[in-house]
């Protein structure tokens, strides 16, 4: 079994017109950066690698994670987290309620959730903020949170939409860290999907068009 | 500066002056003499209608509501969806008189139903005696309420959903869940607070409608607001006290459901927290799908086969049971109705254009007084008013308060009342779409020295021509459709398709009554295929076809 994910001769078209065409090979830990300028696939690639394509599309190739063919599954059965560019904090909830939302059900009994809760915002430098409701935090905390959540979710793999571009310069950076550095120690494959070059940078890894 | 006062005021003027000046006036009997209570707890029927009431307007409303919730978690991204919403305009604008009706002459024993299955699956040569129609539980008078209520409230329900649905239910079906627990954890809170007043008008509607109930509903004894109309409708004033009660009673068990409701949003509120703290997926749901799918799709046939049902009536020559089809297909009934027919589709489109016209003016310049002059918008439950007060409860009140102040009660008087319901719609259907449109449209515009007015009558206008068109088509359904104002504040002397397909009714000529049914109902779909279709005419014809 080979660990990471790997996209083999992944083509997605619309009709006649090919959108995509990737094929990588993304080690745990690693960042592969998809680069292009609006309308060159960067969504459909995304979409097709979340299972939220539309059924028009139509898709060849294989996605392989931990050495799961995930290209037919369902979005519930892949394991790969998603972070916006939006946090999509559920505002109805408590940034703890947040967490427990992506909190495998299997984790019992509640004492066992909530410390885990705990620990993972001690983890992002927000211990006590579980009982505040997420509108009332800053920008930084709240890119945090949704970290924490998606992290919580036990992904085997990170699908970032363009997540830094809402934020100012200077947090930019501090999270953009932060992310990275969370899928380096949990040897998670990351495809990051942007614009900024400065995210490609920061990156590291190979950079790839979707149509190449 | 006087207009704008005015205008100012419409809404308490139109919306909440009459409402509650009108249950003042109609409950105030009641509570003069007392005499009513006794008169009340003394009626056999009490109890029983007293349960209907509860019964057939809660069971419908949770079943509607839950129905389209299912709908929107289990189909939005199938491809069946988009034919739930094509199919929802059409459906929205069919009155509630003639979709009883329709349904009425599908269900009952000597509907079409039964006609289509003898005698070969049921051996029936006669219409069986079964109490299919008018069954004592309501149960009809459910299901058909059910059908009426599911495409309002799923129209409402897409008008409302947030803009991050979508994104919500990807993350919630990355981390695992199921899509339609996704739905109801992720979407349905920042859903559902703008679907709880119209939720409230559908309950308010369920529970006290005198139309679907008359025709669908248990006989005796009947509904308490099919009850309460009979005394209030009675010659003579004998029953006034009677029947003040009565509508103080509705009233009192409209709020009790209310709060019944009120109470049931909390524990589903509570429920759902449970089991996202538990982080529970409940893929397991999304096995509904199916079901749903049959449903929604049975609901719709429903429809279709009650208004085809009621165009067959109308034409059908000798009609034998158990045939499944009319021996011959004639002009008969059309044609001997014709007169009165024209002249009572020509008051219910009087009406309902002045009404619509009038509900139009206010809304929009109400809406350009918030672009303008920062009004603020109205607030919704004033708007949603006289759909949460029962009509019962406050048009009697309504007609004598308005016959004191020298109104006539002609058509003058029930354009006015129709304007109570129309003006919400018109209101709530705009507004959206209004508020919406580019505002650096009218920047560029001034800077080129175009006026306020020039930019309204021009631009703005010219370019929301279809929600514009639609908003009034809505406007004239919901006037077309309404029973007790017309029959209330007329006094029994202004007769619109609604009244007298609903007096038709009762008399058992399946024809003549099929044919105001019908055109009943082909008039607000005219309406809607006019608010769609002429935009796209106009286009074509100024940029030619190719171009549009």
């Amino acid at each position: 079994m080979k660990n990471g994910l790997q996209l083999i001769d992944l083509d997605v078209s619309l009709g006649q017109r090919r959108i995509v065409r990737v094929t990588a090979d993304i080690p745990p830990g690693q960042v592969l950066t998809v680069m292009g300028p609006s309308g060159s696939g960067k969504s459909t690639l995304l979409a097709a690698l979340t299972g939220t394509l539309d059924p028009a599309f139509r898709v060849t190739g294989q996605i392989l994670l931990q050495g799961r063919d995930i290209t037919r599954q369902p979005t519930q059965l892949r394991r790969i987290g998603l972070l916006f560019q939006d946090d999509l904090l559920f505002p109805h909830l408590t940034v703890a309620g947040n967490l427990a939302f992506a909190l495998p059900p299997d984790i019992r009994p509640r004492a066992a959730r909530e410390q885990l809760i705990a620990a993972a915002l001690t983890d992002m430098d927000l211990s006590g903020y579980g009982p505040r409701d997420p509108t009332t935090l800053s920008g930084g905390q709240r890119a945090r949170v949704a970290l924490a959540r998606c992290l919580l979710s036990n992904p085997q793999a990170l699908a970032l939409d363009e997540p830094f571009s809402r934020l100012d310069a200077s947090l930019r950076a501090q999270i953009r860290t932060l992310v990275f550095s969370h899928a380096r120690i949990r040897a998670l494959p990351v495809i990051l999907v942007t614009h900024d070059p400065e995210d490609a940078a920061a990156a590291g890894g190979p950079v790839v068009s979707p149509n190449n | 500066m006087r207009l704008r006062g005015l205008l100012r005021a419409s809404p308490a003027l139109i919306l909440t002056l009459p409402v509650l000046a009108g249950f003042a006036a109609t409950v105030w009997p009641a509570l003069q003499t007392g005499a009513g209570f006794a008169a009340l707890l003394d009626w056999p029927g009490l109890p029983r209608a007293v349960i209907l009431s509860m019964g057939t307007g809660l069971g419908s409303t949770g079943a509607a509501l839950l129905l389209t919730l299912l709908i929107l978690a289990a189909l939005h991204d199938r491809p069946v969806f988009r034919w739930v919403q094509r199919s929802l305009s059409p459906l929205l604008a069919l009155p509630h008189a003639a979709t009883a009706l329709g349904l009425a002459f599908l269900i009952a024993p000597s509907g079409w139903i039964a006609r289509a299955l003898s005698p070969w699956a049921t051996g029936w040569q006669q219409p069986p005696d079964l109490l299919i129609l008018n069954d004592p539980w309501g149960l009809s008078l459910t299901f058909g309420l059910i059908a009426k209520e599911l495409p309002f409230l799923l129209i409402m329900a897409l008008a409302a959903m947030p803009t991050t649905a979508t994104r919500r239910l990807q993350l919630a079906a990355s981390m695992g869940y199921g899509a339609v627990a996704g739905f109801f954890l992720t979407v349905l809170p920042a859903l559902y607070p703008a679907l709880r007043l119209p939720v409230f008008a559908v309950l308010t509607y369920a529970m006290t409608n005198v139309d679907m109930a008359l025709i669908l509903g248990p006989t005796t004894p009947p509904s308490l607001a099919v009850q309460i109309t009979r005394w209030m409708t009675e010659p003579g004033l004998s029953q006034t006290d009677l029947a003040a009660t009565a509508a103080l009673l509705q009233t009192a068990l409209t709020a009790v459901a209310l709060a019944l409701w009120r109470g049931g949003e909390v524990a589903a509120a509570r429920l759902c927290h449970t089991v996202t703290l538990r982080g529970l997926r409940l893929r397991g749901l999304d096995g509904c799908r199916s079901v749903v799918t049959v449903v929604a799709g049975l609901m719709g046939l429903t429809l279709t086969a009650s208004i085809l049902s009621l165009g067959l009536w109308s034409f059908a020559g000798l009609w034998p049971f158990p045939n499944t089809l009319p021996q011959s297909l004639t002009l008969t009934a059309w044609s001997n109705a014709a007169p009165a027919l024209t002249a009572t589709a020509m008051t219910t489109l009087i009406i309902a254009a002045l009404a619509t016209a009038a509900a139009m003016a206010v809304t929009l310049a109400w809406l350009q007084a918030e672009h303008l002059f920062g009004w603020p918008q109205i607030p919704p439950v004033l708007i949603y008013l006289p759909l949460i007060i029962p009509q019962i409860c406050f048009l009697p009140g309504l007609e004598t308060a308005a016959l004191r102040l020298g109104a006539t009660g002609g058509v003058t008087s029930v354009t006015a009342a129709h304007l109570i319901f129309v003006l919400p719609y018109t209101y709530l259907a705009l507004s959206g779409p209004f508020r919406a449109w580019d505002n650096r449209i009218a920047t560029v515009a001034a800077t080129l020295g175009a006026t306020g007015a020039r930019i309204f009558w021009r631009l703005r206008l010219p370019m929301l021509l279809t929600p514009v068109l639609i908003a009034a088509a809505i406007g004239v359904a919901v006037s077309i459709a309404q029973y007790l104002p017309t029959l209330l504040v007329g006094g029994g002397r202004v007769t619109t398709l609604t009244t007298e397909a609903l007096a038709l009714a009762s008399g058992g000529n399946r024809r003549l009554t099929s044919a105001y049914a019908l055109l009943q109902t082909l008039l607000p779909i005219a309406g809607f295929l006019i608010a769609v279709e002429l935009p796209k005419w106009l286009r074509n014809r100024r940029f030619g076809k190719g171009v549009a």
